[in-house]
């Protein structure tokens, strides 16, 4: 009996993993719940932990997420998964994610919610305050050098590489040299 | 890795140290169970026996920081043994090489290599050179017998490193040294693989690339760079780490490794005339020749397309350092607790916990006028205005809380530590009003640049003229929803003109196929070179999802994409004699076919080397071998063993000079007493190190606000042999206080046989670990291990040494 | 159809654990709250939201240091004292695969399975409801492996036709145990070492009582008052002459998570 299903999802270039589960339910037990994820969407990821890359296949319903389980068809972890990888349903599912931008004033004790658009154009102020104050086009041996050396940043090895790439874009147009993450730790 | 996780199936010997492959890399153990039940042995080397170990069929104790020591008393073995591959050496490597007579090493000048200079804790490395012929070749011995060879030279610096030398250091019993070199020097005969799986054991100390150097010369030596279940292993440990450090978000390189402009390289030329090696040697193939269109290419992708040749294609734009100023991560924070750093962004990450001295990270937050943290979850670096001990209302920063998206709530690459980049998919919206980090860029973006066009401000053009064309605009220029796809063709280039490369006519528009197709004269565009191919004219190669493995070794070559052009095995051409002609036969990576390579993309399609119009194997250096002798290190062209920063000797049992001498010293230079260290010191009698466990992910972020495995793992801990334990009158589970010069902590103590004392010269050293998970905003799970680790850092990356430091651990009072 | 059957070969865990995660994550258990008593393995025994666990087991033997790591959880026995002892007909049930299943509806809390357990399996929720592992019969009855069996990275959890991972066993050259024991396990051990050191009965039993009560007493429990007589009977053959634990009903307003 073969366990694992195969070629759930036949992907090639940019196409959508999803697709509907194609299970074929035995005839109804008495006592089986009904399988959970029957009619569920499926779409592939990698895992967000380590760097060993394991597939997942994230069951949705309803616009949310109602289980992650390894992908049977990844060459590298051929469905299985540790104990983190098992666990990132509870990254969604999840009390504790914050979903509001917070800010925090000078002296302030607590956070406070505040919206996208005023916190956004707070930080674009700042950051600019901050890089015309300390911008230096020459440094002190006179060669043209165009930073800022009042600015830095650290992260992220957590980021899509389409967004490491922008990253580093952004901040490097910005003039920042202080550009740090995980790797160097 | 040089290698790929399934590929550790094909190896016969695997030696796991300085890292914990079963506990942070667990799925990793499918491929090593695959290969023990082929009759792979599995060497586990770790100062506490961890879950790894217990699957080991070999464990051998060592003392955190002496692994030099361990390793040096291989290479020595080795040698003694003539356990080496000369016909490998010969072609790959530089040992047959001829040093400059003048170079001197540690054995003849105590612990120092010749050239230093006290004063400057620099080398002159001048002598460090090769003898080379009227050409500017590197002058060789082939039969590696001449005194000033490099294996002869090898064999004199590591013939110090004997059995009672070596064991009176690590603290590892000579029986098990001795049983850990004789089955991993087995793998010197053909058809027999070794592989090392190595991570931050390694890299985080004061010799941490030294570390790395000596297991390479190994590799080298036994002949297993390059071949099927071999290499040389980093596992990383985290999801895109290598991604993130491809695309360069580090302070001294530019995406793909291109090093960041500095003052004195004024403009475009100057840029390419120093930063390209050269090489008289016609044999050498010398890639980062090409250097000159990689920079060009990325700076077609960074700024307007309308700067021209003239303008050096933007280089103005793009910052650059002065001469020798290291904005390493160390500097970063020593500057910012100096109050030299204003505004500050930390992206995905918790320096608070995982910056190394987190004290001194967490002052230095306090310094700051504003900081932005972008995150999932709370964290102890958005909240350190709150933290232990902190007066709120004396804190001026002003904090900005951005929330991102997870995982899989966006869609984009990211690449693994086999260097595969694989691309997922967008399951669900990001929960509530969170948002996907490429949004809150492409606001950051646009606010900052209007802010700029409508009142000026400081040299706005690298703003101004950055390209960022990345979806539908608005009326208002702003892209509404930013395409990501867009950014990773971006990324792989395209080509800006009609143009006609190796016989092909391609249209402006056009991807460009890999980097040998691009240009210097700014008509080809690449964000990253090393990514040039992951999406071009055959789609978006990093969504593939063949399972098709006609190399039976677990290649893969359809599934994801992997750089650089889908080399699965990097050095893969001396997996093969001169002949071309695979040295294992069973598991062959490439073969030479008479007119073509088959397998894997080999390094370079050039010809066998027994045939003219090759080029040496090991393409990205200027010899074209590698580099058993490696002047490029600050601290020398062999490893040497040296003591952690703080140690628990007064001395370095193999010389007068005790830590690595060109390492920057922090405590000597800035004198402040946050950076102190006590080596040898009654207050910290006892070795500590840190760790990560299986239930926890980096400082726990992402793993203590996720109930199911703090529950697993719910309290910091630190574990602690019975001998220790019965000292100090400490019983298992209760809680005791852990501190070092900069800082304490409080964990449960676990006392386990896993750790056992070392006899160090002579005497009982004991040592202890913690893991560095936890954190405050995580209430009654205690804090992370880094508020007891030093500022100081490895000589040539400055990657913290947090694996070996001094501590005291006592009952709380 | 044939028995099917989980092995489990402690020589191939790591103890990393995802089959604790990935049953919770399955059957939506919630998090213990935990607190950490000298040793990794959290919660130190099963619980109500935990249905399988790793032991971590620290030995050492003529100088050699072993640690050995073993999956607990109900080992769904041929001979199930559970199932004998169950006073509700329904609460458990064995599937026709051989597992053991429960239903919470069904489920009278009368704790006397705990009792009939050789292995100290059975929990009970916030409800006074039996839990345990169930081997996942709603993946299993639609052709998928357990959860845990699903998610173990080094194949020491394998779940299939018992009588085929019965003959595979037999080439490992390790000791199989539970083929045999309770008319045979549908949950077995590869064991490298002896069972005691695992903390398994060497030779699992079902105390006497229970056959006292499944062959005896509880076929008179049609005749409903008999019944009632034979079930304090067994309580006291089995608990002893004292209440149920003072939980056992103290907690019935408490919201607990939902369950098949």
């Amino acid at each position: 009996m073969e366990l694992n299903r195969r070629g759930f999802l036949k992907l090639s270039g940019g196409a959508i993993g999803a697709s509907i589960v194609g299970i074929g339910l035995k005839p109804a037990q008495a006592y089986a719940a009904p399988l959970a994820i029957q009619y569920a969407r499926e779409t592939i990821t990698i895992c967000p932990y380590c760097a060993v890359g394991c597939g997942q296949i994230v069951h949705t319903q309803a616009s949310d997420v109602i289980n992650i389980e390894g992908d049977p068809d990844h060459p590298i972890n051929r469905g299985t998964l540790c104990s983190k990888g098992s666990s990132i349903y509870q990254l969604r599912h999840n009390k504790k994610r914050i979903t509001e931008p917070l800010y925090r004033a000078k002296g302030a004790k607590e956070w406070k919610p505040v919206s996208w658009d005023w916190a956004l154009d707070q930080i674009a102020r700042k950051l600019k305050a901050t890089r015309d104050a300390t911008f230096m086009t020459r440094n002190t041996r006179g060669q043209v050098v165009n930073r800022t050396d009042a600015i830095a940043s650290v992260g992220s090895a957590a980021l899509d590489n389409e967004e490491c790439y922008l990253f580093q874009k952004l901040l490097r147009s910005w003039g920042l040299v202080y550009i740090e993450h995980q790797a160097r730790i | 890795m040089t290698n790929h996780w399934i590929d550790i199936r094909n190896s016969d010997i695997i030696l796991i140290m300085g890292s914990n492959a079963a506990e942070n890399h667990p799925i990793s153990f499918r491929y090593i169970l695959e290969a023990r039940e082929k009759g792979a042995k599995l060497i586990s080397v770790d100062p506490r026996f961890t879950r790894t170990s217990a699957s080991a069929d070999l464990y051998a104790p060592l003392r955190s920081g002496t692994d030099i020591a361990f390793l040096g008393g291989m290479i020595n073995y080795i040698i003694e043994n003539k356990l080496y591959q000369s016909e490998y050496l010969l072609l790959n490597t530089n040992a047959t090489f001829l040093v400059k007579p003048d170079f001197k090493m540690p054995g003849e000048l105590d612990g120092l290599f010749s050239g230093y200079d006290a004063k400057k804790r620099r080398y002159d490395k001048s002598s460090w050179g090769f003898q080379r012929d009227s050409r500017g070749v590197p002058k060789s011995d082939p039969s590696m017998s001449d005194p000033n060879s490099v294996l002869q030279l090898l064999k004199k610096q590591f013939s110090r490193y004997d059995l009672q030398t070596v064991s009176s250091i690590t603290g590892t019993p000579q029986e098990k040294l001795t049983e850990v070199y004789k089955i991993y020097g087995s793998s010197g005969q053909a058809g027999r693989a070794a592989t090392i799986m190595y991570a931050m054991g390694w890299t985080q100390h004061t010799v941490g690339t030294q570390n790395i150097r000596t297991m390479a010369i190994i590799q080298l030596l036994l002949g297993n760079i390059g071949i099927a279940g071999g290499g040389v292993n980093a596992l990383r440990g985290e999801s895109n780490v290598q991604g993130s450090t491809d695309h360069c978000l580090l302070f001294h390189i530019l995406p793909g490794y291109l090093p960041t402009p500095k003052s004195s390289w004024n403009d475009l030329a100057t840029y390419i005339k120093k930063s390209t090696p050269t090489t008289n040697d016609p044999e050498s193939a010398n890639w980062w020749s090409n250097r000159n269109k990689y920079i060009v290419s990325l700076l077609r992708a960074h700024f307007d397309s309308n700067l021209t040749a003239a303008e050096d294609f933007g280089y103005e734009l793009l910052p650059k350092l002065d001469d020798g100023q290291n904005a390493s991560w160390l500097m970063l924070f020593d500057r910012m607790f100096r109050g030299d750093i204003r505004g500050f962004f930390a992206w995905g990450q918790n320096p608070a916990c995982s910056g190394s001295n987190a004290n001194k990270v967490r002052d230095a937050l306090a310094k700051l006028d504003w900081l932005v943290s972008v995150n999932l979850f709370d964290n102890e670096t958005a909240s350190f205005w709150k933290g232990p001990g902190v007066d709120s209302a004396s804190i001026d920063t002003e904090v900005f809380f951005l929330p991102a998206a997870v995982s899989f709530e966006k869609e984009g690459s990211i690449t693994n530590s086999g260097r595969w980049a694989q691309w997922r998919y967008q399951a669900v919206a990001p929960l509530g009003n969170s948002r996907h980090d490429s949004a809150m860029m492409n606001e950051l973006y646009y606010r900052v640049a209007e802010l700029y066009r409508q009142e000026g401000g400081a040299f706005p053009d690298p703003i101004t003229r950055l390209s960022w064309d990345y979806g539908f605009k608005g009326i208002d220029g702003k892209i509404q929803h930013l395409d990501i796809h867009a950014v990773a063709k971006e990324i792989n280039g395209y080509f800006l003109a009609d143009k006609v490369v190796k016989g092909k006519q391609f249209k402006k528009g056009d991807l460009v196929p890999s980097f040998a197709f691009l240009q210097a004269d700014g008509s080809t565009s690449s964000g990253n070179w090393l990514y040039c191919q992951s999406y071009n004219g055959s789609g978006n190669n990093m969504a593939r999802r063949s399972l098709k493995d006609p190399s039976g070794i677990g290649l893969y070559p359809e599934w994801s994409w992997c750089w650089p052009v889908n080399r699965r095995i990097l050095y893969n051409r001396a997996s093969v004699d001169a002949t071309g002609t695979p040295l294992d036969k069973r598991r062959p990576v490439i073969w030479w076919t008479g007119t073509k390579w088959k397998g894997d993309v080999p390094d370079g399609g050039w010809k066998p080397l027994d045939q003219a119009g090759t080029k040496k194997p090991f393409i990205m250096l200027p010899d074209g071998v590698a580099s058993i002798f490696g002047a490029k290190m600050k601290e020398g062209p062999f490893p040497e063993h040296y003591e952690p920063l703080e140690s628990p000797i007064a001395k370095n049992p193999l010389s007068g000079t005790r830590v690595n001498p060109a390492i920057k010293r922090f405590y000597e230079d800035g004198k402040l007493p946050v950076d102190i260290f006590y080596t040898d010191d009654k207050r910290f009698p006892f070795v500590a190190t840190t760790y990560r466990v299986t239930e926890h992910w980096q400082t726990g972020v992402m793993s203590r606000n996720t109930p199911w495995l703090l529950e697993m793992q719910p309290q910091s801990f630190v574990e602690l042999s019975p001998e220790l334990a019965g000292e100090l009158s400490i019983k298992n589970g209760e809680w005791v206080e852990i501190a070092s010069g900069r800082g304490k902590v409080d964990a449960v103590a676990i006392v386990t046989k896993r750790f056992q004392p070392f006899k160090v010269q002579g005497k009982t050293v004991h040592q202890v670990g913690l893991p560095w998970c936890y954190g405050w905003t995580t209430p009654n799970v205690g804090d992370s291990a880094n508020l007891l680790t030093p500022t100081i850092g490895d000589a040539n990356t400055m990657i913290p040494e947090t694996k070996a430091f001094m501590v005291n651990v006592k009952k709380r009072g | 159809m044939a028995r099917k059957a989980f092995m489990i070969d402690s020589s191939r865990c790591t103890a990393c654990r995802s089959c604790q995660v990935a049953c919770k994550q399955w059957n939506k258990l919630p998090a213990d709250a935990a607190i950490n008593w000298g040793s990794y393995e959290n919660p130190p025994s099963l619980t109500a939201h935990l249905y399988n666990k790793i032991e971590f087991i620290e030995k050492e033997q003529d100088g050699k240091f072993k640690w050995l790591f073993l999956n607990q959880r109900c080992l769904h026995c041929g001979e199930a004292g559970c199932l004998k002892v169950c006073p509700s007909t329904g609460a458990l049930f064995r599937t026709e695969e051989g597992l053991i299943g429960f239903n919470k509806d069904k489920c009278i809390s009368c704790k006397y399975c705990v009792n009939g357990c050789p292995f100290d399996v059975p929990r009970y929720d916030a409800q006074g409801k039996i839990t345990k592992c169930h081997g996942c019969i709603d993946r299993v009855a639609a052709g998928l492996q357990p959860a845990c069996v699903k998610a173990c990275p080094t194949g020491s959890l394998k779940f299939g036709d018992r009588d085929k991972l019965i003959s595979e066993a037999e080439l490992t050259g390790l000791k199989l145990y539970g083929d045999k024991a309770l008319s045979g396990l549908g949950a077995m051990y590869l064991l490298e070492e002896k069972p005691q050191e695992y903390r398994l009965a060497e030779n699992p039993n079902i105390p006497q009582s229970i056959f006292l009560w499944k062959d005896v007493i509880k076929p008179l429990g049609i005749l409903g008052f008999w019944g009632a007589i034979g079930a304090v009977m067994l309580h006291y053959v089995t608990v002893g002459p004292k209440r149920p634990d003072e939980d056992d009903s103290s907690n019935q307003n408490q919201g607990g998570e939902k369950h098949e």
